[in-house]
């Protein structure tokens, strides 16, 4: 297979073509950021599940030495991104789109830089896909491109899933971002590296390199260093969102990834260019995810360009290296410019997913105008790339019909921006498809309690009706045995004992299966209430008992 | 003369026919109108028998089952009755709608969509609206009197006599009944979601709209 750029790509529906401001921050080399004097490294772990902490406060840290771990499998590891002190352990703003404050690790470097690595495992091939994994976790590797999901667990995915298709994505369509366009220019043999250890693990048996037509300098630098490596180049047409994987892997192949499936669950694996070198880095050089190229941008700055950064160094400092004018600064924005976050402080940490800070002035990001009535123009239906009806959606979200915006394919949507970008009437139609999906979810959880609770009170009701006839019998059987004692004194009467006893007998038959039934109900309400049926016949009215006690 | 007389009948025929088709023709107007009451009136019999089809207690249980089901099921009691079930019967037999709190007002809209109702406010006496809760028992303190255990509605609380107990947290509904029959007062009820675990997106705040706006055309005023 020999490297190739012209290959059929088919064009994404809809998207817009914004201004990419992409040449400001491409002037210079990638420069490295001075050490802060204090480092504010996030625990945050994918699905909100809490970090489990290896050090404490006052220890001495090394460089790469994990600070955290996931509580299983899925978790991420955390490291120290210099060695120094660990000074505290507490909330601290993050860059994160509610605002509140997350777990961090507050460390003070030490000035020494001192690298714990990992064994190189530098001939990779000679490893399995199990310890390439291993090793990719114990790295801390996570989704570069903003996904910021753990590597391990997208590869462990993969495995269980036959993927034919490895993709690495070096679109990078969001204008103001050049941090991959930038690692590939300098270090695109480390990227090659990456991508044949994806491949090695995978098994896949071909892998397309995409790149957007607008970053020649990277293209001519990734096409020297992938001749005869067997990886496609594809160069795909710059376009907002072409880098979003589904739509990704529409324009390489053709394939539509199925609505609520995964792309891997088709046999496609994509990664992330800058995560393809973080992986090389992990393996081959037994360094753990510790720093990340940040594009730090706008025309607010003096030196705009890429910067390597230590996770964890706060944005005020990188503002302050690349020498901002505080004063012409109007918004300052996490992220790119069409699906970053606004931040309200720049006293936040850089996190690996933090691919851009744009410091921007009034006139390069106005300010957001004030939303205005729907006009039904339609832009937003011919922009969007998963070709929803966003104008239909919004109805549907503004006047909480959760059902009508599931039935239109609310989740299919990607909030890639295009369509707030296009409207005309400056509706924030991202937020309102945000919040409905929050809505959907919250009122999901909240059926799945409410039914979990009815079958499990369902059963507690049915538990104690059972309990409380059992008991009447267990007495009605003792009177019984009192009075035939009683009468066999004086003139016993053995027919009349024998017809209580077998009345008896079958008034615990039919409690018995009253309460089978009433059981029957309430596991078939739930299929979570297995363990309930399991633990019934523990409350089981025995009636050989009550004959044996008789 | 005698041709007149001969063919008299025919001619007669002859005037009156026309005659006739003009009355028929005028009728079916009439016709129409009769025939569109009927088939009225069979419909209407025939929709009568498909909705006498349930008898009336079974059609009175799927809606009480159908008001349940979009009840919280906390077992809480706070409605008055001794469940959520119980509380479903009531509404289907005219209670009002906004008496359970923990639902709050979503539940509130949900009733009133099934059943024709006007969304009004949550009753305050009852309770207000509070994000999900759940109980604690503060382990140390608990002495195993299984008292918590026996007013669990849903059987969420584990642990046995002089033994310490435990909140399944999963599982609780956060219906505050344990806290009561507690001697020791060693049962808390807690927020279930950190404030960072409970954050969703929210709509954007409609804004007033500028009275220039080409949208309103009403001066001054703000326009809907």
């Amino acid at each position: 297979m020999s490297t190739s750029t012209t290959r059929t790509v088919w064009p994404i529906p809809g998207g817009i073509y914004p201004l990419d401001h992409k040449q400001q921050s491409l002037g210079t080399a990638i420069r490295q950021v001075p050490l802060p004097s204090q480092l504010v490294i996030a625990l945050r772990q994918p699905s909100h599940a809490p970090a489990v902490l290896c050090v404490n406060v006052g220890d001495h840290v090394s460089k790469g030495q994990c600070l955290a771990q996931g509580s299983d499998a899925t978790g991420l590891s955390i490291h120290a991104s210099t060695s120094g002190t660990v000074l505290a352990i507490t909330e601290h703003a993050v860059p994160n789109e509610s605002g509140l404050p997350e777990l961090c690790v507050i460390l003070q470097p030490d000035g020494e830089n001192h690298w714990t690595k990992l064994p190189a495992l530098a001939d990779f091939r000679n490893y399995d896909a199990a310890r390439l994994i291993s090793r990719i976790a114990e790295a801390g590797i996570c989704g570069l491109g903003g996904g910021a999901m753990p590597s391990a667990t997208k590869l462990r995915a993969a495995l269980l899933n036959k993927v034919h298709t490895l993709v690495i994505n070096a679109c990078e369509c969001e204008p103001f971002i050049t941090c991959d366009d930038a690692l590939m220019q300098a270090s695109a043999d480390d990227i090659v590296a990456g991508i044949q250890i994806l491949l090695h693990i995978s098994a896949a048996n071909r892998c397309v390199f995409a790149i957007e037509d607008n970053k020649p300098a990277a293209l001519n630098a990734m096409r020297a260093a992938l001749t005869d490596s067997g990886i496609e180049l594809v160069v795909v047409p710059s376009i907002y969102p072409s880098g979003a994987e589904k739509l990704l892997i529409y324009s390489l192949t053709g394939s539509e990834i199925a609505t609520g499936t995964l792309a891997v669950e088709q046999g496609f694996l994509c990664f992330n260019v800058s995560t393809a070198h973080a992986i090389a880095r992990a393996v081959v050089h037994g360094e753990v995810l510790v720093s990340r190229i940040t594009t730090i941008t706008g025309s607010a700055l003096v030196n705009p360009g890429n910067y390597c950064v230590l996770l964890g160094t706060p944005i005020n400092e990188l503002l302050k290296h690349a020498a901002v004018d505080q004063t012409k600064v109007s918004s300052l924005i996490h992220g790119g410019s069409l699906t970053g976050i606004a931040l309200t402080s720049n006293n936040v940490p850089v996190l690996a997913t933090s691919a851009c800070v744009i410091a921007s002035t009034a006139a390069e990001i106005p300010a957001a105008e004030p939303e205005q009535n729907c006009i039904r123009c339609g832009f937003c239906t011919e922009v969007c790339p998963v070709l929803l009806l966003p104008q239909q959606l919004y109805w549907a979200s503004k006047s909480e019909q959760l059902q009508q915006a599931t039935t239109l394919n609310l989740h299919d949507c990607i909030e890639c921006g295009a369509c707030s970008y296009v409207c005309p009437s400056h509706i924030p139609l991202v937020q309102y498809f945000r919040a409905t999906k929050a809505d959907i979810r919250i009122a999901e959880e909240k059926l799945l309690m409410a039914n979990q609770s009815r079958a499990r009170f369902e059963f507690h009701q049915a538990r104690k009706a059972a309990e409380k006839i059992q008991e009447e019998q267990r007495r009605a059987t003792r009177a019984t045995l009192a009075h035939q004692q009683l009468e066999q004194t004086a003139t016993p009467s053995l027919a009349q004992a024998a017809i209580a006893a077998a009345m008896a007998r079958v008034k615990a038959k039919k409690a018995l299966q009253d309460f089978a039934a009433a059981v029957d109900a309430a596991s078939n309400n739930l299929t979570t209430a297995d363990s309930q049926a399991d633990n019934t016949a523990a409350y089981l009215p025995n009636p050989d008992q009550q004959d044996d006690s008789r | 003369m005698n041709f007149l007389t001969a063919y008299s009948p025919y001619l007669l025929l002859l005037l009156v026919l026309p005659m006739i088709a003009m009355l028929v023709w005028q009728l079916r107007v009439v016709v129409r109108v009769v025939v569109r009451e009927v088939v009225r009136k069979v419909q209407k019999k025939l929709s009568y028998k498909l909705s006498q089809k349930l008898p009336p207690e079974q059609a009175n249980d799927i809606t009480i089952a159908a008001i349940d089901a979009l009840l919280p099921q906390t077992q809480c009691g706070q409605c008055g009755y001794p469940g959520c079930r119980p509380y479903a019967q009531a509404i289907a037999e005219g209670r009002a709608i906004n008496l359970c709190p923990p639902g709050g007002a979503s539940t509130i809209k949900a009733l009133a969509a099934l059943l024709h109702a006007e969304v009004i406010p949550l009753d305050s006496t009852h309770g207000t609206e509070s994000e999900r809760k759940v109980a604690f028992i503060r382990e140390a303190e608990c002495i195993g009197c299984t008292k918590c255990i026996a007013a669990c509605p849903v059987d969420a609380i584990l642990g046995s006599g002089k033994h310490m107990h435990t909140v399944i947290t999963a599982e609780c509904t956060g219906c505050d009944l344990c806290v009561e029959p507690c001697p020791v007062d060693c049962i808390d009820m807690i927020v279930a979601l950190t404030p960072l675990q409970g954050w969703h997106w929210q709509r954007p705040q409609s804004l007033p709209l500028h009275p220039h706006l080409i949208s309103n055309n009403q001066q001054g005023q703000s326009g809907r």
